[in-house]
């Protein structure tokens, strides 16, 4: 399978006649990207706005983000099941909006949402602090449940990423990056004496707004399955989460999954890369025990000697990190997992809901309670109120000067457990 | 400005003997003594020890208070900006007065402090959370870099520069979780970790696993149709408006309300305040989280005596163990008392 990703280097983000990149600016029809998400009856109103980085401009509530992208070779549209043919994804040319984003934002799912701050001590922590972002804020029509909502949102920035990428599908190309691997079989022949490894990747799917989505198949209905790396790095996953903003994987950090990027880069090096799961995380004890055996299974069956386990979420899916560590290292399969930390305010508290002594390599992504001090910004797009009610947040969070005195765990991707960020845990 | 030091020793450091000394009550000098001439010249410009106070490890032991007080008046006179004790360590009389001293000290004149002593001495357990310990070996073998390590982290606290992880800074941990910005993304580390772990080869895990307290069951009710029953839920079922602000997330606090003349929670009584779960059908029918209906019903056809007259509640998502420990002694030792004989937990 290759995939080549041809990404055009946006440096800015402007409004303009007509929507494409020139020397690294995306210009962006507001009348015309409008249109593109406003035919759904879900919503009262649509609008957009602009968020570059060091901007004094607050996004809340954020619900997704997405990077711009369409098919050019081997297949069309995006997103496989949404807006393209439920195809295999991962072949051919994809385009890509290198440094642009789409963020979603609205009112009614505004208790498990997060922030992004542009500029300031926010910004330090979450990686759309550092793209161009184009805001897509949408007000429901009246009565709207949440659930219709959520998916109403959900699709529109998949469809507002898909139309940039599209109108810009001339644009001139800054870097090829190419993801070349064979078959299982074929990668083992070429590489027999690397350890062969397997990517566990847990998403949250637990239903009730907390949902992921393979070829837009809801993946708490579907089994544990292999897919090769191409198709996560080519919008095999999307995420529907309404969850604690610190630790969901976005759309965003779906295709650009830096455990697959970091496996790949010393494939028929240093390791040899068999592929990914995506896992589920069960409601149910039951459930997890048939994912985590059932991954543990797959792990097994491919001969993999090592595994890494990434978490979405905390809490009860702790319980199913413990579960599929325990069950590979069970089987002889060395185990690393990376997690986040609920330690507490004071960071005193121990910082998982459960634990056992097989997750013995263990990489921190930090201490979701850690409180942060962020400065008012002059411009708040969304609803600022809603701070009061996002994880993290409190009814006192958000003071009269528009500053803000919050857990990390409201900053969206602060801790994210894909190891995308450089934030970790450590004791003092 | 150089930076005003006072330096903390014992009788034998200063040179007054050892045990037949230790009785020595609190003296000041100026300037350096015994080790404090090593400190000096780690310093160099950037810092000038000012004065010595000296007491005996037997006289701290045993007349705390006092010896305390005294220690506190001298080190005052001085004016310092920077505390610096011992290093003390293994030794375990002299470890608790380094402890002790720098505690107080930063307390009463708000300056920081540093001490170095060896992992296992008493004064570690007593005082890491209200000092900074540097980390020493267990004799006065390791002078050398017990010394150079309470210099660098002294200038860093007197400069007010934030300090780094505990293994980094050479310091003894206070126990506490701090983030940090590391080189590389948490991905790159997890598969270097993996490879070394396959290898074998030793590697660092970032986070060694907590031991859970295992709590032994209580034993069965004997007779349910006699129990009186309480609900106790992490589900974020509150009164309309959340009258004690308990926090959709990462809850502190707990909520008590009486449900004695309630047969059903209604969306006009009763929500979800929780931040970690959807709201829609909790806050539709609250009973679905907290099931008052169903227990009324039960109660009625005489299933257990009574539903006790209040209900314990909180959100239970990104909630730190520390206080879900508390909470559950607290609400348990209430419990207990009001004479309730069983609990039914609903979580979410």
């Amino acid at each position: 399978m290759r995939l080549e990703l041809h990404e055009v280097h946006v440096s800015d983000i402007q409004w303009g006649p007509k929507t494409e990149v020139r020397d690294h600016v995306l210009y962006v029809s507001r009348e015309e990207a409008a249109a593109s998400v406003s035919g759904d009856d879900r919503f009262a109103s649509v609008r957009l706005d602009l968020a570059r980085p060091g901007e004094s401009v607050r996004i809340i509530p954020v619900k997704d983000v997405v990077e711009p992208r369409v098919k050019l070779k081997g297949g069309r549209g995006y997103f496989p099941g949404f807006f393209a043919p439920p195809e295999t994804a991962g072949d051919g040319v994809t385009l890509v909006l290198k440094g642009a984003a789409v963020v979603t934002c609205g009112p009614i799912v505004a208790f498990q949402e997060g922030f992004i701050d542009m500029s300031g001590t926010g910004a330090d922590y979450t990686p759309f602090s550092g793209t161009r972002n184009l805001v897509l804020t949408v007000e429901p029509a009246t009565d709207l449940g949440k659930h219709a909502y959520e998916e109403a949102l959900r699709l529109a920035g998949l469809k507002l990423g898909l139309y940039l990428a599209e109108a810009c599908r001339d644009a001139r190309v800054d870097e090829v990056r190419v993801f070349d691997k064979g078959s299982i079989v074929e990668e083992s022949a070429k590489y027999p004496d690397l350890p062969r490894i397997l990517y566990v990747c847990m998403a949250i799917t637990q239903g009730l707004l907390h949902d992921t989505y393979l070829y837009s198949a809801d993946l708490k209905t579907v089994l544990p399955t292999l897919i090769h790396p191409n198709e996560v790095l080519d919008g095999a996953l999307v995420s529907g989460n309404c969850v604690s903003a610190c630790d969901k994987n976005t759309t965003y950090h779906h295709v650009n999954n830096p455990v697959v990027e970091a496996l790949y880069k010393r494939h028929g090096k240093d390791l040899n890369f068999l592929g990914v799961v995506p896992a589920v995380e069960d409601v149910r004890l039951a459930g997890k025990e048939r994912a985590s055996s059932m991954n543990a299974a797959l792990a097994r069956n491919l001969g993999a000697h090592g595994v890494v386990v990434t978490e979405e979420g905390y809490g009860n899916p702790d319980t199913d990190l413990c579960l599929n560590a325990k069950k590979c290292e069970q089987l002889g399969i060395r185990t690393v997992v990376i997690s986040d930390e609920a330690a507490g305010t004071d960071g005193a508290s121990q910082g998982l809901a459960d634990a056992t002594p097989e997750m013995s390599a263990f990489v921190s992504s930090g201490n979701v309670n850690e409180m942060i001090e962020v400065p008012a910004m002059k411009t708040v797009l969304g609803h600022p109120e809603a701070i009061a009610h996002l994880s993290g947040g409190a009814a006192e969070s958000l003071r009269p000067d528009g500053s803000m005195f919050v857990e990390l765990q409201a900053v969206i991707g602060s801790t994210c457990e894909l190891g995308f960020s450089r934030v970790g845990c450590e004791w003092i | 400005m150089t930076i005003r030091v006072v330096h903390y020793i014992n009788q034998f450091y200063a040179g007054l003997g050892g045990e037949e000394a230790a009785n020595h009550l609190p003296e000041s000098r100026e300037g350096v003594v015994g080790p404090g001439m090593q400190l000096k010249a780690l310093f160099g410009d950037r810092a000038e020890i000012v004065g010595t106070v000296i007491c005996g490890d037997g006289y701290y032991g045993e007349h705390m208070e006092e010896a305390r007080a005294e220690c506190l008046k001298l080190i005052g006179a001085f004016k310092p900006d920077l505390l610096v004790a011992g290093p003390g360590f293994n030794a375990g009389r002299y470890g608790v007065a380094c402890g002790d001293v720098c505690a107080e000290a930063g307390k009463a004149l708000g300056i920081p402090t540093v001490t170095a002593l060896y992992p296992e001495n008493p004064g570690v357990e007593l005082y890491a959370k209200k000092t900074v310990v540097v980390q020493a070996a267990d004799s006065a073998r390791g002078m050398k870099a017990a010394l150079e390590g309470m210099a660098r982290v002294g200038l860093k606290l007197a400069a007010g520069e934030p300090m780094g992880p505990a293994r980094l800074e050479g310091t003894i941990s206070r126990g506490i979780r701090k983030n940090f910005f590391s080189t590389t993304n948490g991905a790159e580390r997890a598969v270097a970790m993996l490879l070394d772990k396959i290898a074998g080869k030793p590697f660092r895990t970032e986070y060694e696993m907590p031991v859970f307290n295992r709590i032994p069951p209580a034993a069965p009710i004997k007779d349910m149709k006699k129990a009186t029953i309480a609900l106790v839920s992490s589900g974020g079922i509150v009164p309309k408006g959340n009258p004690d602000h308990i926090r959709v997330s990462s809850a502190e606090t707990y909520g008590r309300y009486d449900i004695s003349n309630l047969d059903d929670l209604t969306p006009e009584t009763y929500e979800s305040v929780h931040g970690g779960y959807d709201r829609v059908w909790a806050s539709e029918d609250p009973d679905v989280v907290l099931p008052v209906d169903v227990m009324r019903e039960l109660e009625r056809e005489g299933v257990f005596a009574k539903l006790y007259d209040h209900i314990y509640t909180t959100t239970g998502t990104g909630t730190a163990v520390a206080h879900a420990e508390r909470f559950g002694r607290e609400i348990g030792a209430q419990l207990k008392e009001a004479g309730v004989d069983g609990v039914i937990l609903t979580s979410t």
